[in-house]
């Protein structure tokens, strides 16, 4: 038996994933050809690592599959209901910074916060015959910020790739998207609300509180020494 | 928890004494049509009930609720005045997990869609409701969203500013910010202060909203901007209002207390409420008048409400309801009826019979 390691298999967070753990004495590495996700853990006993694509781990994670998972806190909020009761944070890694936020057309000088997109959104019903869309992939997360904020009259409509693009293309009036420069919103000529940041995401590590802890208990506490995190969740 | 069986059994008994009462059973199906729900709803809907795909009618969602389909089923078939109930399983997605939490759970429901006195009709709903649930020493709780229509509506200020608060009684964070906003209690942001002196960004249009439409948010800007701030008094009174928890016998005076002549004919409305519930058997003095009940359910109940809940607050209501007079507009085509009606959660029911 061992720890499963849930890590972005590619791209940069799967590099400053490997270089997170370098910095604590533990080494992480794909083994094998460059297409095959196998990886090997060298400075912890009892970890195994899994290479696995950032926006399974959360279900991963959730369904126990794996007992330790680094991914994106955006990822977590908006795949998982009740997140708090399916995985622990362990530790925010300082990097895979990007904000979810909520942008409209620039052109829209009535509109800078969430009170104007509310009446806008409520005028445009009422012109339109539909309600104002809003094109996002992260659904939860936009609509639980939405009703503690009470805005109406809006729908989602799901955009899962070129959301800013949306706008112009007539499918949407609204985006709730990651930006982390601005520059793409900006390119399309879109604006953020003022206060239309819904969540600030980075690199986190989290704990599954449904894995198989039987048996490995000793090992994580040791893991977690190592790494510098809390042992117990 | 009950088995399906036992709740079944519950509400078969509980249908008998709606059906007794001179209701026509009705079955609506399980399989609603998506699009009347969500245009209602919004994305609430979306997220709580089940969607799903027909090759033939399209998007379905697995029945919410009964109000809806008995609704339109009055609206189109119906002769007045009329009785309705029904027992049936209604779904509903559980963001949280808990015993509680379930996803599918029977309600027995009894409607009434009579225009000749509505705070009877008031009164016969609850009364039947609790005296289906018989003694379980449940509390029950009352209240009137038509009180709370008829202050906003009383607001000495312009229409654009009560049709926004009106619209926003059901969601309390975003009316008491636009309340405060038109109070002069919180200062106005410095974007709506250079577009009103005539700031413009210069990015190319694009996207469906016309220019025209901002033109025209602009212009309420400036009317909004050029009107008398509502006098901190009056926000201070509907604060009250909102505040105010008594027992039922005292609501009245003590919503004529808050000094809101608007609200006359809306307490005239609860006192014969009151008198009708008492001509029928209710302890008023055990009832609980909270003005802000139902502000936070989703948003069709327009007028009387009420809910029975059990001590453990884990736990949901066992039965609830209320007016929906608005509904029956929206959902008619051109015509409208007063409606009044509660559900009873038969599942929910049995446990606490059995604990007891």
């Amino acid at each position: 038996m061992s720890i499963k390691l849930g890590v972005p298999s590619k791209g940069r967070l799967m590099e400053l994933t490997f270089d997170w753990f370098a910095s604590r004495g533990v080494s992480l590495r794909r083994t094998g050809s460059e297409r095959e996700y196998a990886g090997a853990v060298e400075g912890a006993a009892g970890v195994e690592l899994v290479l696995l694509s950032a926006g399974e781990i959360p279900r991963e994670l959730a369904a126990g599959r794996i007992h330790l998972g680094v991914t994106g806190s955006d990822l977590v909020r908006d795949k998982l209901a009740d997140w708090q009761g399916q995985v622990a944070e362990l530790a925010l890694m300082g990097f895979g910074h990007a904000d979810l936020i909520i942008a409209v057309p620039a052109c829209w000088s009535d509109v800078d916060t969430l009170e104007d997109l509310d009446a806008a959104a409520h005028a445009f019903r009422a012109a339109h015959g539909h309600r104002l869309r809003i094109a996002t992939k992260y659904h939860r997360l936009v609509r639980e910020f939405l009703t503690r904020e009470g805005v109406a009259d809006y729908q989602l409509v799901d955009s899962q790739g070129a959301t800013e693009g949306t706008v112009k293309n007539l499918t949407a009036e609204a985006i709730a998207d990651i930006t982390s420069s601005g520059e793409t919103l900006r390119a399309n000529h879109l604006k953020i609300l003022s206060d239309g940041l819904i969540h600030q995401s980075q690199a986190t590590l989290f704990a599954a509180r449904h894995a198989d802890w039987t048996g490995e208990r000793g090992t994580f506490a040791a893991f977690a020494k190592q790494l510098g995190v809390p042992a117990d969740f | 928890m009950a088995g399906k069986a036992q709740a079944r059994s519950t509400g078969a008994r509980i249908l008998a004494v709606f059906a007794a009462s001179g209701a026509v059973e009705i079955a609506p199906d399980i399989l609603q049509p998506a699009e009347a729900l969500l245009d209602l709803y919004g994305e609430d809907i979306r997220a709580r009930a089940y969607v799903t795909a027909d090759p033939i009618r399209g998007e379905l969602m697995l029945r919410p609720d009964f109000t809806v389909p008995v609704v339109q089923e009055h609206m189109a078939n119906g002769a007045e005045p009329a009785r309705y109930c029904y027992l049936g399983e209604v779904f509903r997605k559980q963001d949280h997990s808990g015993a509680a939490r379930v996803a599918e759970y029977m309600q027995a429901g009894y409607e009434v869609f009579d225009r000749t006195d509505p705070e009877a009709a008031d009164a016969e709903v609850f009364a039947l409701i609790h005296d289906a649930l018989g003694g379980l020493g449940l509390t029950a709780t009352i209240g009137d969203i038509g009180i709370l229509q008829a202050a906003v509506a009383g607001l000495d200020t312009i229409p654009a500013r009560k049709v926004a608060l009106m619209r926003h009684i059901w969601r309390p964070q975003r009316f008491h910010k636009l309340l405060e906003r038109y109070a002069g209690m919180v200062a106005v942001p410095e974007s709506r202060r250079a577009l009103l002196d005539g700031a413009r960004d210069a990015a190319p249009w694009i996207g469906l909203r016309d220019p025209a439409e901002m033109e025209a948010r602009i212009a309420r800007l400036r009317l909004d901007a050029a009107a008398e701030p509502i006098p901190a008094t009056d926000v201070a009174r509907l604060d009250a209002l909102f505040a105010l928890r008594c027992a039922a016998p005292e609501a009245p005076e003590a919503l004529r207390a808050l000094g809101l002549p608007a609200l006359d004919p809306a307490v005239a409305r609860l006192e014969r409420r009151l008198a009708a519930l008492a001509a029928r058997g209710i302890d008023l003095a055990a009832l609980r008048f909270d003005a802000s009940h139902g502000r936070t359910t989703m948003e069709y109940y327009d007028g009387f409400v009420f809910a029975f809940t059990a001590a453990d607050p884990a736990l949901p209501p066992v039965a609830s309801g209320g007016r929906y007079d608005a509904l029956t507009r929206v959902l008619g085509g051109g015509r409208e009826i007063p409606a009044v009606g509660g559900v009873i959660r038969p599942g929910l029911l049995a446990d606490l019979e059995g604990a007891q």
